[in-house]
């Protein structure tokens, strides 16, 4: 926890960091769009479009990574519940989509399929004005935000820390997803949202809403990690680091650990709420099974694999764990659990400071 | 056109006659009606349907309850008759004579009578009015009992058999079953005698037919005309739901004890772990997973070594579960667990890791689909305590189970030395040390304990639900809910945590729903937990401190 990265409160980063975040952005948002779009699908540079897939889904996974660390790796929060933000924001935009069908679907409706098949007459209130992209966007921030805040509010205010907080999280989500799988609830059951044809009028199977969706994908990446690394430098950052790490003490000292730890636990839950926005109409559907306790653990992993406390192993956690999966999954599907519940022990075992940690080390070797 | 005609007069003769028998039965001379009878019957030894009927028929007109055994046998399916037309029973330990009863011997090919739907049409008031006029009263409540909704066609005879029935079990069991019929008549007194009947029995079969009695029609009029047959039927009514009532509690008292005692049981060991050793042990109900599969693995050991004795397997499986468990537990506790004492939540994403390692072994080894652990022959079945309440020996024996395995724990942790050792470093780990408990001990036997006691709530689980690789995934939420609600580090906290849960479940069940229900009471507990950090049964004092 001691091995804090010399970090300069002014600047955001170093000339050397700016550097390397352009040339990552150049590679993610121009090079691999460019190799995908304008290279024709013989050539052996051509990115195929399944990698744009799962790269977007990746670049969405990051985000909610960049969240758990803020709340985790930064306030030493552990949440088993992001899932559950993440979802939201997922289900604000699955509702604009499954309303953007309009009358394609299988029944030839206004109303979504499920609700014919449920036999509904007319849209719940709550399905009211998600046919606004606008409003979408802002339920997908703004709930997913309130229940946090809500939550929160509570928790931190009666010193719920520690373990408790992480099991009532997990609580939250079971009990969410529960509600979630009801028919009865007006998110579609069991099957959730899915069938999306069109964004916005983009046809969401054509390769260039694809692409398109990839870039907002990264480009919102961009913009939370320059958030986050605002938030970790900043003065906020560092009374949130000092609750972390001594809380009580935080409290003598005058600051008061509740407003921060909010604050954090709030804003964790929006990024989350966006990524799930992103995230869903690029895998066409959302459904209860997001909010799998399991699910949420495992968003854990992917910080703690890559480095608590560093925003850019963050990232990288959730890109080498999800890699994994989706090589293991494919390749050796027997294996893959068993891969996933090895890293969770030697994680916290060997490397408690995760793959960023091993590489800062590394670097730091007396020559 | 005549034709169809004249069979519909022929069925409504044959319908007027069994009333007819009954009435004749009291004074037919005895002597002159075996022969009789014997006469009747012999047309069942036919396989033509309308030869088959018309014997029926007579044997009901005849009014003789000694024709009953054949015609029950043929309704059974066990009627015979040989190349003699004699007619024979096929019973388990041989052929009888039908009449008679007594051993028979066919004489040449058995052949069956036939059994069609003109047949049956014609059997069944037949035999509701043969065993209705029976002498022993014992017979007529039994039939009476069995008759269900009787159709139009022995209504009639129903009427007439109730007037002159004596015995008043017999009455009210007859009119019970007369019931929709009088309903729909124009007579009020058949309409509050059936009201009536429905009270006294309170049947709630008839609670929508009853109520509809009481709605008012369209034109703002009740539908039924006469007060007193409305009083009735408000009678009828309340006394239905009182009786709805009862069944509706004593039946969720027992299903809430009994998913209290499974909860208590998954809960128990993780009050142990987490409670005690402050060790967050997400692979909890992994080890119930790996007790249940201990009971299949026992069972599969006797099918294949003692299938004489395969009921006994449970006995073994018990302990087998415990020490399975227990020994996973203590293998986890000294690879893993042992290196993260003072970081619950890398403990947490630890054991979670290992949860999923045995998981994906457990699926390898037995394969992804769910195996049946069979209930022993003695404890399948159950005591009918109500009508629609079954108290199944199975859900029994779970809660007696959980009860044992509470004493057990009890007496493990107040009457031993290691139990003593246990709370000592509960209490005060370095001051424990001080005194000469090697606490790296205590540690390992502590979690054993509770990984052992989590395999015996997998052997009681294996008894009430299919036993799979996820079972332990089901469990995990609500156990750990019963220890934080309990309040940490109390054992009667998590008895009165696991039964406030399981009953409050099964009483919210039918009025929310199962699952809404559930997560009333995940609410309710989120909500309890920011009231209450510490649990029904708050620590006090210094002990609270430590934690």
């Amino acid at each position: 926890m001691n091995a804090e990265p010399a970090v300069g409160l002014k600047a955001l980063h170093t000339k050397r960091g700016w550097l390397a975040l352009a040339a990552a952005v150049l590679v993610f948002v121009v090079l691999v769009p460019a190799l995908s779009l304008g290279v024709p699908v013989t050539s052996a540079l051509h990115v195929p479009d399944y990698l744009i897939a799962l790269l977007g889904k990746f670049l969405c996974y990051s985000i909610v990574a960049l969240a758990i660390d803020l709340i985790w790796g930064f306030t030493g929060i552990l949440s088993l519940g992001h899932g559950v933000f993440f979802a939201l924001g997922g289900y604000a935009m699955g509702m604009y989509l499954m309303l953007s069908i309009g009358a394609q679907g299988v029944y030839k409706s206004a109303l979504p399929d499920f609700m014919v098949f449920l036999d509904w007459k007319e849209l719940p209130w709550f399905w009211k004005g998600f046919d606004n992209l606008g409003v979408a966007l802002i339920a997908a921030l703004v709930v997913p935000g309130l229940l946090a805040f809500a939550f929160g509010y509570f928790a931190f205010r009666s010193r719920i820390r520690g373990v408790y907080f992480s099991i009532i999280t997990q609580a939250l989500t079971y009990a969410l997803m529960l509600l979630f799988f009801r028919n009865e609830t007006g998110f579609g059951g069991n099957n959730g949202l899915t069938d999306f044809k069109s964004l916005y009028g983009w046809d969401l199977h054509q390769p260039l809403t694809k692409v398109a969706l990839y870039v907002m994908s990264a480009l919102a990446l961009l913009f939370t990690y320059l958030l986050c690394r605002y938030i970790v430098t900043s003065k906020a950052g560092r009374v949130l680091r000092a609750i972390r790490d001594a809380e009580s003490r935080a409290m003598f000292v005058g600051f008061n650990p509740t407003n921060y730890k909010l604050f954090a636990w709030t804003l964790s839950a929006v990024l989350c709420g966006l990524a799930g926005a992103l995230y869903v109409p690029q895998v066409g559907i959302i459904n209860p099974s997001e909010m799998q306790p399991a699910n949420s653990i495992e968003m854990g992993i992917w910080v703690a694999v890559g480095g608590r406390a560093t925003l850019f192993g963050a990232i990288l956690g959730a890109f080498l764990v999800n890699g994994m999966r989706s090589f293991f999954t494919a390749a050796m599907p027997n294996a893959w659990l068993y891969v996933l519940g090895a890293l969770f022990i030697a994680v916290t075992l060997f490397f408690p400071d995760g793959v960023a940690g091993a590489l800062g080390r590394l670097k730091r070797k007396p020559r | 056109m005549i034709r169809t005609r004249l069979f519909k007069l022929a069925a409504s003769l044959r319908l007027m006659l069994p009333v007819l028998t009954v009435l004749l039965a009291f004074w037919s001379p005895r002597a002159a009606r075996a022969d009789q009878l014997s006469a009747d019957l012999s047309g069942l030894a036919s396989t033509d349907s309308t030869e088959v009927s018309a014997a029926i028929v007579k044997a009901a007109n005849s009014g003789d309850a000694r024709a009953l055994p054949a015609l029950r046998a043929l309704d059974d399916g066990k009627l015979r008759f040989d190349a003699t037309k004699q007619l024979l029973i096929q019973g388990e330990h041989g052929l009888t004579d039908a009449l008679t009863g007594a051993p028979a011997t066919a004489r040449g090919k058995l052949e069956e009578p036939v059994s069609d739907n003109e047949v049956r049409r014609a059997l069944s008031p037949a035999l509701a009015s043969l065993s209705l006029s029976a002498p022993s009263a014992e017979v007529r409540l039994k039939a009476a009992k069995e008759l269900g909704r009787p159709s139009d066609e022995i209504v009639p005879i129903l009427r007439k058999v109730l007037a002159k029935e004596a015995n008043s079990d017999v009455r009210t069991a007859l009119a019970l079953a007369l019931a929709p019929a009088d309903m729909a008549s124009e007579q009020p007194a058949d309409r509050i005698r059936a009201l009536e009947a429905i009270r006294s029995s309170s049947d709630a079969t008839f609670k929508s037919d009853v109520e509809r009695l009481l709605t008012k029609g369209p034109d703002g009029k009740f539908v039924e005309t006469d007060a007193r047959v409305r009083s009735a039927a408000s009678a009828a009514i309340s006394s239905i739901e009182t009786r709805q009532f009862l069944i509706n509690s004593v039946g969720n008292t027992f299903y809430g004890l009994s998913l209290g005692s499974v909860l208590i049981l998954c809960a128990l060991g993780l009050a142990i772990t987490f409670g005690l050793m402050g060790v967050i042990n997400m692979a909890h109900g992994e080890m119930m997973m790996i007790g249940a599969y201990t009971a299949f693995v026992v069972q599969n050991f006797f099918q294949a070594h003692f299938p004489t004795h395969l009921d006994w397997y449970i006995v073994i499986a018990v302990p087998t579960a415990f020490i399975a468990s227990g020994l996973v537990g203590v293998a986890m506790e000294r690879t893993v667990i042992r290196h993260l004492y003072g970081r619950p939540l890398e403990t947490l994403l630890a054991t979670w890791g290992i949860s999923l390692l045995l998981i994906q072994t457990v699926r390898l080894i037995f394969g992804a689909q769910n195996v049946t652990v069979a209930n022993p022959q003695f404890l399948s079945g159950g005591v009918e305590i109500l009508p629609q309440v079954v108290l199944t020996y199975s859900r029994l024996t779970v809660i007696g189970f959980s009860i044992v395995v509470m004493l057990f724990v009890w007496a493990l942790m107040q009457k031993t030395r290691l139990g003593l050792e246990v709370r000592a470093v509960t209490q005060n780990r370095a001051m424990a040390a001080a005194m000469g408990i090697s606490t790296r001990r205590v540690d390992m036997w502590t979690f054993g304990i509770g990984s052992g006691v989590a395999g015996l709530g997998g052997v009681a689980l294996s008894q009430l639900g299919n036993v799979g690789p996820e079972l332990g995934q089901q469990y995990i939420v609500d156990s750990f809910m019963v220890v934080v609600l309990g309040g940490v580090g109390k054992l009667a906290g998590t008895i009165a945590g696991g039964l406030g849960l399981g009953l409050v479940n099964k009483y919210l069940e039918p009025m929310a729903g199962a699952v809404l229900g559930k997560i009333f009471i995940l609410g309710f507990i989120i909500i309890f937990i920011q009231r209450r950090p510490q649990g029904i049964f708050a620590l006090k004092g210094r002990a609270a401190e430590v934690s």
